[in-house]
């Protein structure tokens, strides 16, 4: 089984030299930290910059330089800041390469519901409906399970639906998804997992085909 | 050609109860904080507040949503404000909660004279309710109008007597998006110099879209995630 540390080690592997990347927030923002050696990346932030650098020293803490969970950041070498509908323009424009984002479910035709909880979440959906909407590669990274332990990859979203058949891939704690045609492809299993395990706790259509590898984290 | 103003609250002569306005800033990076605290000590109220944000509770919009100025809020993402939440959960506040992108390209649309664009953005969702759907090259793109504003207030770095504007590192996001598309626009800057002392060539918003300008003061740049490496 892999802890959130985990889950970003794998998805940071799918990453490729010259990649543009917009990291959603939670788990997905992990990802920056383990980018392989040797390859570069340039991380998008939404509201207005590309090349996200680490965090900065207590020193270097600039108030008008955060990231889209309004942390703050620095820049990376070539970087460049630019207004909120140019940021978006360059998503819909489907400039960047890859996005990660976290989901509350994800359904086996690849809808994704991450925005609002009726009755208890209304936060509102900031940037995440239009980087479903216009992004070439997502991939989601979240819990294979809720809480209470119910299945977030389904037959059909329950929650408000953030974007539909948009979702190419998704790590979860237990395993590595490929969302095709199909449904949900199980492709590689977190160390110590089974598939029976994953059978049991996916509610949607999932397809067992072949001996399914370990992944390789390292 | 001279659109400097004594400060705040003499650039916030004209607005009135039930405008609508556009305020720049994403979360409490580059929201014109003067204008803000001069509006929430002036009686006026009903109004519209177009801002991808709405505050925390007593910084930025929350300050004005806190003494009931705001009868509706057009955003993105208003977390981090529990005095919002309980206005809208109880229906005194009403609330447009609109995709990023798509709260960016409305406020584009306007400032560039063009009345509606389609986005993909909201597709299938509740977003796209009773809007019109057109199918452009086998994908379907929701339509969405330019926003209409009374007045748009932004904040930048630096401006000019003429009221052209520069601004800085992420504090820009939506700022001259607004600046573009005020029927009336208000800018406050950190520091304001007079024309001809700003190169040209790094400009980011020209001074024909902005009527009023003044240099704030006692900026406090509130930051929401103080986040450092160790």
């Amino acid at each position: 089984m892999l802890d959130k540390y985990g889950i970003a080690k794998r998805i940071a592997k799918e990453l490729k030299d010259g990649f543009y990347v917009n990291l959603g927030i939670g788990i997905p923002t992990l990802v920056a930290n383990y980018v392989p050696e040797g390859i570069e990346v340039i991380l998008q932030s939404e509201n207005g910059l590309l090349g996200i650098g680490p965090f900065p020293t207590e020193d270097e803490v600039n108030a008008d330089l955060i990231n889209a969970g309004k942390q703050t950041i620095t820049t990376t070498t070539g970087s460049s800041f630019f207004d909120s509908a140019m940021s978006f323009g360059m998503i819909r424009a489907g400039k960047v390469d890859l996005t990660v984002l976290g989901a509350m479910e994800v359904s086996e035709n690849g809808d994704i519901a991450n925005w609002k909880i009726p009755g208890k979440m209304v936060k509102g959906m900031g940037g995440a409906m239009d980087l479903v909407a216009s992004a070439s590669y997502i991939i989601v990274a979240m819990q294979h399970t809720s809480r209470d332990g119910a299945s977030k990859l389904l037959k059909k979203c329950t929650l408000p639906i953030t974007g539909l058949r948009c979702v190419d891939k998704i790590v979860t704690d237990l395993c590595l998804i490929d969302v095709t045609e199909r449904g949900f492809e199980l492709r590689e299993l977190a160390p110590g997992v089974t598939v029976e395990e994953v059978i049991a706790k996916t509610e949607g259509r999932l397809i067992v085909e072949g001996d399914i590898p370990e992944m390789v984290l390292d | 050609m001279n659109k400097e103003v004594a400060n705040a609250e003499k650039a916030i002569e004209g607005i009135e109860d039930n405008m609508t306005l556009m305020l720049g800033g994403f979360g409490l990076c580059g929201i014109p904080e003067n204008c803000i605290n001069a509006l929430a000590n002036k009686s006026v109220t009903g109004l519209t507040c177009i801002s991808n944000n709405a505050g925390v509770d007593d910084f930025g919009i929350g300050i004005m949503l806190k003494k009931k100025q705001v009868k509706k809020m057009i955003s993105s993402y208003v977390g981090e404000n529990e005095e919002f939440e309980r206005q809208m959960l109880s229906g005194e506040l009403e609330v447009d909660l609109i995709p990023q992108g798509t709260l960016a390209t409305r406020c584009m649309a306007s400032g560039y004279g063009i009345p509606a664009i389609y986005t993909p953005a909201g597709v299938g969702t509740e977003v796209a309710e009773g809007k019109e759907i057109r199918n452009f090259n086998g994908k379907e793109y929701l339509l969405e109008y330019a926003f209409e504003a009374d007045f748009a207030i932004v904040k930048a770095w630096k401006g000019d007597t003429h009221g052209n504007l520069i601004f800085k590192d992420t504090a820009r996001n939506f700022n001259p998006l607004m600046a573009m598309a005020g029927k009336i626009t208000i800018a406050e800057v950190e520091e304001l110099v007079p024309a001809g002392e700003l190169d040209p060539n790094q400009i980011h918003t020209p001074g024909i879209f902005v009527n009023k300008i003044f240099q704030g003061t006692n900026y406090e740049k509130r930051i929401e995630q103080r986040t450092v490496s160790i």
